[in-house]
């Protein structure tokens, strides 16, 4: 388990370094993307629409924060990861069409994105879920906001951070899965859970 | 009579309170499972949780940016209230706002957004009566990680207690890392489909190390709470050893061909505040430090 401090955009032989159980900070830039902004994107994408944001080696968040109006900028008050599976059905398609080389969120993807990780280089980051003061702490600024139209979950917001983590790598570019191989464990667990509970 | 403005503050402040800090037996809850955990990962995740609780009560911002979905439960004495529902939704509106809380509540259809946490049904009103002479009102935000992972199985008779018994074990399962464990099971047995799931729900809002006054149902919870955290989901589903930090078991009298199971999942963020409201004008705040205004 080692320890790694990365820079946005993230390098692609450093993407592919990572394994699962290795503790990330980020610094740079990171892109809020939750469903409504998938959608979005991807449609945008279909229709063959240029996106305003480039988001080709860049790393999505899956987060929809709380931000203040201050001084006719915005401050982030609470930004912890929202449950990612709600992305599984968009993701495979999402990190193939954009190019995202990083993917934040909580509670692990599916296989199909674990497969598409694997295929195109790219992680997925396990951040704290429901640790959205600690979360915020590591935002430094925000940079912009796209799809603002889709309110203030929804919308891509655009965060400069410092030292962002501790990031888990949930899923490495190597096709291993934290949360696969912990399912492995609980399947292998529930048959003495079973006895315990006279089942 | 109580005055709306008195509820509506009253709604306000407690929303505060439960968006900032946790009730006690949940914060003790938590340092005890990072005192449990050995391995790094869990025990890192923990300790982002508890830095984070840190961090909110501090700073008095909200612990979780999914600052949830509103229930209230009101018990309701022997006395007067003014325009008791409309406080509650203009006091869920101006928390909104002035905490500031994340504006939830969309049309499930049209996913329209008011901006407010306040629709049909939205913050959604538990009124009972009781004899007492004051006016009771709970907060409990409710984040939608948890609340997407809860299930109701309408189970016979024949499945019995093993028949409960394995739905909760598999509803467990399914969830995995979902929820935001560790968490909290609110179980409903019995009664018909919404009792279940309105007392699994109910059940949550007992504190943690309480029992249920059934010997039988006590020794259900605290068995489901060993034998579960043996499954090793562990915090945030990245494998350990605590996934649940409470069964709370609830039940009613059902039908004699029925055997209703409702599970609520609650995550670590275990969200809520109550407060008693006098005649007088008097607000007692009761689940988390004294606090009289």
């Amino acid at each position: 388990m080692a320890e790694y401090r990365l820079t946005t955009p993230l390098d692609d032989d450093v993407v592919r370094s990572l394994s699962i159980g290795d503790i990330v900070y980020l610094t740079g830039i990171i892109y809020t993307a939750r469903d409504e902004a998938h959608i979005h994107i991807l449609e945008d994408l279909r229709r063959g629409r240029e996106l305003k944001i480039s988001l080709r080696g860049a790393v999505i968040y899956h987060c929809g924060p709380i931000l203040k109006r201050v001084n006719g900028g915005w401050r982030v008050l609470a930004a912890g990861p929202t449950t990612s599976s709600r992305m599984n059905p968009l993701e495979p398609e999402f990190i193939e069409k954009t190019g995202v080389k990083g993917v934040i969120g909580k509670g692990g993807m599916s296989k199909p994105v674990v497969e598409a990780l694997a295929k195109h280089g790219a992680v997925y980051l396990s951040f704290t879920g429901g640790a959205a003061v600690l979360a915020a702490n590591g935002i430094k600024a925000v940079k912009g906001v796209y799809y603002e139209e889709l309110g203030m979950a929804e919308a891509v917001w655009v965060f400069e951070v410092k030292d962002f983590g501790p990031l888990i790598v949930g899923i490495d570019a190597k096709g291993n899965s934290i949360f696969e191989k912990v399912g492995l464990e609980v399947q292998q667990n529930i048959q003495r859970v079973r006895e315990k509970l006279s089942i | 009579m109580i005055s709306k403005l008195v509820v509506k503050s009253t709604v306000k402040e407690l929303l505060r309170i439960a968006s900032v800090e946790l009730p006690n037996d949940v914060k003790m809850a938590l340092r005890a499972a990072y005192e449990r955990e050995v391995d790094a990962v869990p025990k890192m995740q923990l300790k982002a949780i508890l830095d984070n609780i840190d961090l909110a009560e501090k700073t008095g911002i909200p612990m979780c940016q999914d600052t949830g979905i509103h229930v209230v439960y009101v018990k309701w004495g022997d006395v007067d209230v003014e325009d008791l529902e409309e406080a509650v939704r203009e006091g869920v509106a101006e928390a909104t706002s002035s905490i500031p809380l994340r504006p939830n509540a969309v049309h499930p259809l049209t996913r329209k957004n008011p901006g407010t946490n306040v629709g049909l049904h939205m913050p959604y009103i538990h009124i009972d009566k009781t004899k007492e002479k004051f006016l009771e009102i709970t907060v409990m935000p409710k984040g939608f990680g948890a609340e997407n992972m809860s299930a109701l199985a309408m189970l016979t008779p024949a499945h019995g207690l093993k028949g409960v018994k394995e739905f909760i074990l598999q509803t467990v399962v399914k969830a995995g890392g979902n929820p935001c464990p560790p968490g909290i099971l609110g179980i409903g047995i019995g009664g018909t489909a919404d009792v279940a799931m309105k007392l699994a729900k109910e059940a949550l809002l007992r504190p943690l190390g309480s029992r249920n006054p059934d010997p039988e149902v006590a020794k259900l919870e605290e068995e489901l709470l060993e034998a579960l955290n043996g499954l090793g989901i562990g915090p945030m589903g990245l494998g350990g050893k605590t996934t649940l930090l409470g069964v709370n078991i609830e039940v009613a009298y059902t039908h004699t061909a029925g055997l209703p199971v409702a599970v609520n999942y609650q995550c670590w963020a275990a969200r809520r505040a109550s407060a008693r409201i006098y005649p007088d004008g008097r607000v007692e705040y009761t689940s988390h430090r004294k606090k009289e205004v």
